[in-house]
């Protein structure tokens, strides 16, 4: 564009590296990578992620899986068709005798096969690294299902009696975990993380990981979180410490 | 003189015959600003709102579905849910002050007018057909993303 002008740009770049500023540990004037403003389009400077945290994850504890339920209204009886986003797996180590217990939901991978081998284009990430389902576009097929390596998705087997407004369901779907995209739209963080803390717990974080700053950035550049089956290099959203 | 091959009153019953279905037309565009002639059930459009709609009426009864397919694909693709064309800000609006919904009867505002027009409305086969309970966000305060 030659219209630019180079003056404005300094400005705004000043404006930029000032708001970034940090005026004490943890505060900062203006928070860059998060909150876009709510009539703008999700861009990828943000990169949504999760970290579980394993060690403070306890094995009889399900509020994450509950909370997930009731946020999106999916059903409370876990029969063999129910649709299922999140679900708490237990490891146990062979050798040891060691247990230890996670959530595993969509992984929100960076290269996600899911939306590969979608044939109609309904699978697909959104700019700010968030896995979804275009249920509009969805039909059905369920090969997403077979492409992933977490078994994260699940199909809508049965009618849907009353879906919530945020929540559009309905039967002949694939779906899964959308990482709460109609709370993460209007500034709130997913149902799973808010019940995890309100536990006490606070085995789950959520935060940007385009952002060195950010407090999920940090964490895992301090403590060195895992990727679910690394070997296969989708560069998963959701990472674990402690597995 | 017109139709001059034809004899005596016969040159006239051609232009007699316009005439009359000229009149039958214009009686019929006289009955109503929609065209639809006074025999045609008027539908009585149930759950109006009774205040203004996000466009003109006129405007909506076209082209409300164009509305609602480009803002369906601005808020699952790219987040966008603040514009007032959704089918949530339908809902709030339109629901039926008796049922609370859209649709299950001939008196909702949606169904109505499709079982009207006989065009099929699936998209309640997925959204909720009810307004979104504003006390649910209200009793719960929004938690504020941290990084």
């Amino acid at each position: 564009m030659s219209g630019v002008d180079p003056g404005r740009r300094q400005i705004l770049a000043w404006g930029a590296a000032m708001a970034g500023v940090a005026i004490a540990p943890g505060i900062t004037l203006f928070d860059l990578a998060h909150g876009r403003p709510p009539a703008e389009r999700a861009s990828n400077k943000v990169r949504w992620g999760m970290l579980v945290d394993a060690n403070k994850c306890a094995a009889d504890c399900d509020a994450c899986v509950v909370a997930c339920d009731t946020e999106h209204a999916l059903p409370a009886a876990k029969t063999a068709t129910a649709a299922q986003w999140i679900r708490k797996v237990e490891l146990k180590d062979m050798r040891g005798g060691k247990t230890r217990s996670a959530p595993v939901m969509c992984q929100h991978c960076a290269d996600p096969p899911c939306v590969d081998v979608c044939p109609t284009g309904a699978s697909f990430k959104r700019a700010d690294g968030i896995v979804l389902v275009d249920r509009h576009t969805c039909i059905g097929c369920r090969y997403c299902m077979m492409a992933c390596p977490y078994g994260a998705r699940s199909f809508v087997h049965e009618p849907v009696t009353h879906p919530l407004p945020d929540v559009p369901r309905g039967k002949g779907c694939v779906e899964s975990c959308t990482l709460c995209v109609h709370r993460i739209d209007r500034d709130r963080i997913p149902a799973c993380v808010e019940a995890c803390a309100a536990t006490g717990r606070k085995a789950l974080l959520f935060g940007n990981l385009n952002d060195p700053q950010s407090e999920i950035s940090q964490r895992i550049a301090a403590l060195g979180a895992t990727a679910l089956r690394a070997d296969l290099r989708l560069d998963p959203g959701v990472r674990y410490l402690g597995l | 003189m017109p139709f001059r091959g034809l004899p005596g009153r016969a040159r006239w019953r051609p232009l007699a015959r316009i005439a009359v279905l000229l009149a039958i037309a214009g009686g019929a565009l006289a009955a109503g600003d929609t065209g639809i002639g006074r025999r045609a059930p008027r539908l009585a459009v149930p759950g109006d709102a009774g205040g203004k709609c996000v466009e003109d009426t006129a405007f909506m009864r076209r082209n409300h579905m164009e509305l609602l397919e480009h803002q369906r694909d601005r808020t699952v693709h790219e987040g966008i849910r603040t514009t007032p064309h959704s089918l949530a800000n339908c809902v709030a609006c339109h629901a039926s002050k008796e049922t609370g919904r859209v649709t299950g009867s001939k008196d909702a505002f949606c169904e109505g007018c499709h079982s009207y027009a006989g065009v099929k409305l699936d998209c309640f086969e997925c959204h909720s057909d009810r307004p979104k309970p504003a006390l649910a966000t209200a009793v719960t305060p929004p938690e504020r993303v941290r990084q």
